[in-house]
């Protein structure tokens, strides 16, 4: 058993408590969580992959990709918890009665 | 390529552009409408007449457009196409001008005469089919094509109506297309070449006749062969000149005319022949022309009773293929132009009483020939007619019906037209003799002007009882549709 | 100089499968710090350069055949490289001719400000984030590895997200947060996919790909995850859940948007790695499972859409419906008559798009006019919008796959495939499509023809009406110029007729 094998068991084990938080919970905070979690996994076995060059020397590539992957994911994060807040602001007015008319749109 | 190159697609094109146009005019131009209309159906007429100059020197012309692969869209002008073809357009030019004072003042005249004209294209489209695929192009649009003609009147009614008739037609599209797929799957492209692919091809006798089965009952739906046949009663709500076009040309015509293209041109008289399909097709064909009759005679509605009897007249023409021989042949494809004729005529006069006098039921009818004079003239021309009376073109139909059957030793046949005989005379003379010889039980309204109602709801009608009326007296002079029918005979069984 | 130049109109050798890319993605950043003003005649000018430049692409591959092109003359893996084949072009077409129609429509829609967003800046924000999807859209066409598939996809996932929450409204932001954590978990697992391909065959491009014998261990999981990432994203039954808010709450230009075209794009990058990247590789029971997830998606969009109460989402599951199509071709490529079912997949999603994208406009039409989309109160809407309601009629053609419409061509290449492969039954479910589709369309065409009643409309733009009819016109002539297609299609398609179903080639 290697280390990088181990890396990559590691980041699968991830993505499945991953996907099992997405699906199981119903709060949107620890749904944006969950989905972390499974780039986190995604990424970790992407870095294992690295590691394959039989002369030791590590592969670019895959770094590259997680890179560009952690970008990805940070900004559709940000996206997610933009959203997750309006949400949240919708509520409050809601309380406050101001938004009735959100209903009669939606039709 | 010289000009007869676009011949058929101008064809189908008179009628499809104003149609078009016409959606896109604003509701109030009636008169631009109206010269749209009648100046394609009359172009439409013209046209028609130079292909059918092509048709009798034998040089079909044709006029081909890559659609898929192997396939092309193809539209070629034969002799059965042409006969059909000229029905359409000459019944398309006279319900127009119906239709037009029919609707006068009503509402949404733009989207019926929009859709009309889109139903006659593909009508036509239908009858210059030259492939199955091209065929089930235009079957298809048909269906589109008349479901807001039936609805039109947006009733509660008519949208039950349009219900039941979209279900039918539907499916049975989908019937067609299935088969027509399997055989293009089996054998390759399908022309309409009198059954030289399919013989090339070589096919078990299982696969083809569930193919068979397929597409006549994915047809029999519009040609409303029982036990297909109940939208048709149903879809009497649609306006009179909707009535008048489905039931004598475009919709039950369209069917019946596939029937005859599956069986002279996509299988050929040997192949139906052989896998032992015609015998069954001609059973069932039989029994709704005895059932259409003596559902005929239980109504009380005079639509009604004329859509029973349609649903009974359609099937002669199936019956005439089926018996397989030049005769009968001759008789049921004659019987594509006299049913027309005189179906049509019976639903104009239908729509006239309707429109002037708010008739609808037959014991209302009584005095009705004192009152309309003209109407129910050209009424009984066409009942007569349809009853087989010599010299008229119902006999003509009956005639050569008969005398195929003797040919193809299939006497029982006989039976089959005398019973018919007997019940259409059961179910028309009754009409005819309330309209003449009793009076009214209630005075009718006092008429106004001159005519017994507008000159162009009377002159249609009119002018096809004496198409139809010539059409049997002078059935062996040249240009007649049974001269015509007999030729078409002669290039099939030659 | 100047006279030569004139002799050629179009430079032949002008790298237009970059600008593709390039111009809708520099013009997105330009509409988003324009001032109001300058808006609506810069973002019409981008539409036209963009649709210009597909145009220029099109003629370029017609003429040379396929392009390729290494931006910056970097070559995979670390570099971008763009090929443009038939497939592609006819994808670009697609776009472009949609994104054109349906930004007349935005420029009528978000002009009226108030209606369909709460906020006015609605308008500001529209050009910059369709300008960005477009370049998205364009580059996942053109995009000849892995990894750029997958960067590419992601942008289109980003401002389509944002796009749906333009509405402004609770429902539709909650509908794109669903979206964007069903998307971001498709695209992960795709990317893992794409890291196990990686990780055995050393390359991401498709081509290479495609050249070399796939490992046969480790390419089927590979595989396995790009597919259920990519069934995701275009949500096959029973993953659909996110699209049908989605659609149905955005505002109505994205929603055409998204059921045309964002559905499409990774429908496209799972076309290209079944049957080009990785042919041969999938088992035949894993098309099967694909095929029967799309007869799930027919029925189950089709009943939905059956009990739809609204307009809007009648139309989004009449999309889950109709996507399910797309999955019945997989068993059918690599029997008899696959090429067919390959093309007739093609043809199928263009007219779709233009379909459904004219569907969607009528659709928000007739809600902004009556100022609700319930069906079942929309009696004699017909008589009364007549522009939009012919141009739902149209659209409806097109989608119960009647003819003269691209879908009914499409459908009859794929039923003669079915039964030329001997699988009568993708021909029965493909048959009891069109029925479903027209019970549902019918619901609403029925409207057409009932009096109209007198409740007070409000007034529709001209452009409204305009771009929705046009689009569905588009749609319904399509079945006309399948036979063009089929040639565009030939330019580079792969050798799809010779794939084994079973096994590496």
């Amino acid at each position: 058993m290697t280390l990088t094998l181990w890396y990559a068991l590691t980041g699968v084990a991830l993505l499945v408590v991953g996907v099992y938080g997405l699906v199981s919970r119903v709060h949107v905070l620890r749904q944006i969580m969950a989905v972390n979690i499974v780039g986190a996994g995604v990424f970790l076995v992407l870095v294992a992959g690295a590691h394959r060059r039989p002369s030791g020397a590590i592969d670019p590539v895959p770094h590259a990709m997680v890179l560009t992957g952690i970008v990805v994911a940070v900004s559709a994060t940000a996206v997610a918890l933009a959203f997750a807040r309006r949400l949240r602001a919708d509520a409050d007015e809601r309380t406050d009665g101001a938004a009735r008319e959100d209903e009669a749109r939606a039709g | 390529m010289n000009w007869t190159y676009w011949l058929p697609l101008l064809v189908v094109l008179t009628s499809l552009v104003p149609g078009v146009i016409i959606f896109a005019l604003p509701e109030g131009r009636v008169v631009t409408r109206t010269v749209l209309n009648l100046t394609g159906a009359v172009l439409k007429i013209a046209l028609v007449w130079l292909m059918m100059r092509e048709v009798y020197a034998e040089r079909n012309p044709e006029f081909r457009m890559p659609l898929v692969q192997d396939v092309d869209l193809l539209l070629r002008a034969d002799a059965l196409a042409l006969l059909f073809v000229s029905l359409s357009a000459f019944l398309w030019l006279l319900t127009t001008i119906y239709a037009i004072a029919y609707l006068e003042r009503s509402p949404n005249r733009g989207r019926f005469f929009g859709f009309f004209s889109i139903c006659v294209s593909a009508t036509v489209g239908i009858g210059l089919a030259g492939n199955l695929l091209t065929f089930v192009f235009f079957y298809e649009l048909l269906t589109l094509s008349t479901y807001p003609l039936v609805v039109h009147r947006g009733t509660e009614a008519s949208l039950q109506a349009g219900r039941v008739y979209l279900r039918y037609t539907i499916a049975g599209g989908a019937l067609l297309l299935t088969g027509a797929v399997w055989l293009q799957a089996a054998v390759g492209p399908v022309l309409f070449d009198g059954g030289d692919t399919l013989a090339r091809a070589d096919l078990d006798a299982a696969p083809l006749v569930a193919i068979f089965v397929l597409l006549v009952a994915g047809l029999g739906v519009k040609a409303a062969l029982v036990p297909l046949h109940s939208w048709l009663p149903v879809a009497m709500v649609a306006p009179a000149p909707v009535s008048a076009l489905l039931h004598a040309v475009a919709v039950v015509k369209a069917g019946a005319f596939g029937i005859v293209r599956v069986v002279y041109d996509v299988y050929g008289i040997r192949l139906t022949d052989a896998i032992g399909v015609a015998g069954p097709l001609a059973v069932l064909a039989s029994i709704t022309i005895l059932y259409g009759s003596v559902q005929a005679l239980r109504q009380t509605d005079l639509k009604k009773r004329l859509a029973y009897s349609t649903v009974s007249q359609v099937s002669y023409i199936t019956l005439g293929v089926t018996i397989l021989g030049a005769s009968a042949t001759i008789g049921g494809i004659v019987h594509l132009v006299h049913q027309g004729l005189m179906k049509i005529t019976l639903f104009f006069c239908a729509g006239n009483i309707a429109e002037t006098l708010q008739v609808h039921r037959i014991d209302e009818l009584d005095g009705m020939g004192a009152r309309m004079p003209w109407t129910m003239a050209a009424f009984t021309i066409a009942a007569f007619g349809m009853m087989g009376v010599p010299p008229m073109a119902g006999f003509v139909t009956k005639w050569y019906l008969g005398l195929g059957a003797l040919e193809a030793s299939q006497p029982w046949v006989i039976g089959v037209l005398v019973g018919s005989t007997l019940l259409n005379a059961a179910y028309f003379l009754p009409i005819l003799h309330r309209a003449w010889f009793r009076r009214p039980v209630t005075p009718f309204p006092v008429r106004r002007g001159r005519l017994e109602t507008h000159w162009a709801l009377l002159m249609p009608p009119l002018v096809t009882a004496a198409a139809a009326l010539f059409a049997g007296l002078f059935a062996s002079a040249p240009p007649s549709p049974l001269e015509w029918a007999r030729l078409i005979a002669e290039r099939a069984y030659e | 100089m100047a006279r030569r130049e004139r002799t050629r109109p179009v430079p032949a050798d002008a790298p237009w499968i970059v600008w593709t890319v390039v111009l809708p993605l520099l013009a997105a950043p330009v509409a988003f710090v324009l001032g109001r003003r300058g808006l609506a005649p810069f973002a019409a000018a981008s539409s036209l350069g963009v649709a210009a430049s597909v145009a220029a692409l099109a003629w370029q591959v017609a003429a040379q055949g396929v392009q390729r092109h290494r931006l910056g003359g970097w070559g995979a893996p670390l570099g971008i490289e763009l090929h443009a084949d038939g497939l592609s072009v006819l994808m670009l077409v697609m776009t472009a001719v949609t994104g054109v129609v349906v930004s007349l429509h935005a420029h009528g829609t978000f002009g009226l400000g108030g209606h369909e967003t709460r906020e006015p800046s609605g308008r500001a924000r529209f050009w910059p984030l369709w300008l960005f999807l477009w370049g998205g859209l364009n580059a996942v066409f053109l995009s000849a590895d892995l990894f750029n598939l997958f960067v590419s996809l992601e942008l289109v996932t980003l401002s389509a997200v944002a796009l749906v929450a333009l509405a402004a409204t609770r429902v539709a932001v909650a509908a794109a947060l669903q979206y964007l954590l069903a998307a971001m978990l498709g695209s992960l697992l795709y990317l893992l996919g794409v890291a196990l391909v990686y990780a055995t065959e050393g390359t991401l491009s498709l081509d290479e790909l495609a050249r070399g014998a796939p490992h046969a261990s480790v390419a089927p999981p590979a595989l396995a995850l790009l597919t259920i990432g990519l069934a995701l994203k275009t949500a096959l039954f029973p993953l659909h859940f996110w699209l049908p808010p989605a659609h149905a709450n955005a505002p109505t230009p994205v929603s055409a948007l998204l059921s045309g075209l964002v559905v499409k794009a990774s429908f496209y990058v799972l076309w290209r790695l079944w049957f080009q990247a990785f042919p041969g590789v999938a088992p035949f029971e894993a098309s099967m499972l694909l095929a029967v997830l799309g007869t799930g998606a027919i029925v189950w969009g089709s009943v939905q859409a059956l009990q739809a109460t609204r307009l809007k989402s009648l139309v989004a599951y009449s999309t889950v419906a109709q996507l399910g199509y797309l999955f019945l071709v997989f068993p059918l490529v690599g029997g008899p008559g696959g090429l067919a079912a390959w093309q007739a997949c093609a043809v199928f999603a263009v007219s779709h798009a233009f379909a459904k994208a004219a569907f969607f406009m009528a659709a928000g039409n007739i809600r902004l006019a009556a100022g609700h989309d319930r069906i079942a109160d929309l009696d004699g809407i017909g008589a009364r919008l007549p522009r939009s309601f012919f141009a739902v009629g149209l659209a409806s053609v097109a989608l119960m796959g009647l003819p003269p419409s691209g879908t009914f061509v499409a459908k009859w290449m794929m039923m003669r495939a079915a039964l030329e492969s001997g699988q009568a039954w993708l021909m029965v479910v493909m048959l009891l499509g069109g029925l479903f589709s027209a019970g549902y369309c019918f619901r609403v065409l029925a409207r057409a023809f009932t009096p109209p009643t007198d409740t007070p409309l409000q007034p529709v733009p001209g452009s409204l009406d305009a771009a929705a009819l046009a689009l569905a016109v588009i749609a319904l002539a399509t079945g006309l110029f399948v036979a063009p297609a089929l040639d565009l299609l030939a330019i580079g398609a792969p050798d799809v007729a010779g794939l084994g179903q079973d096994g590496p080639r």
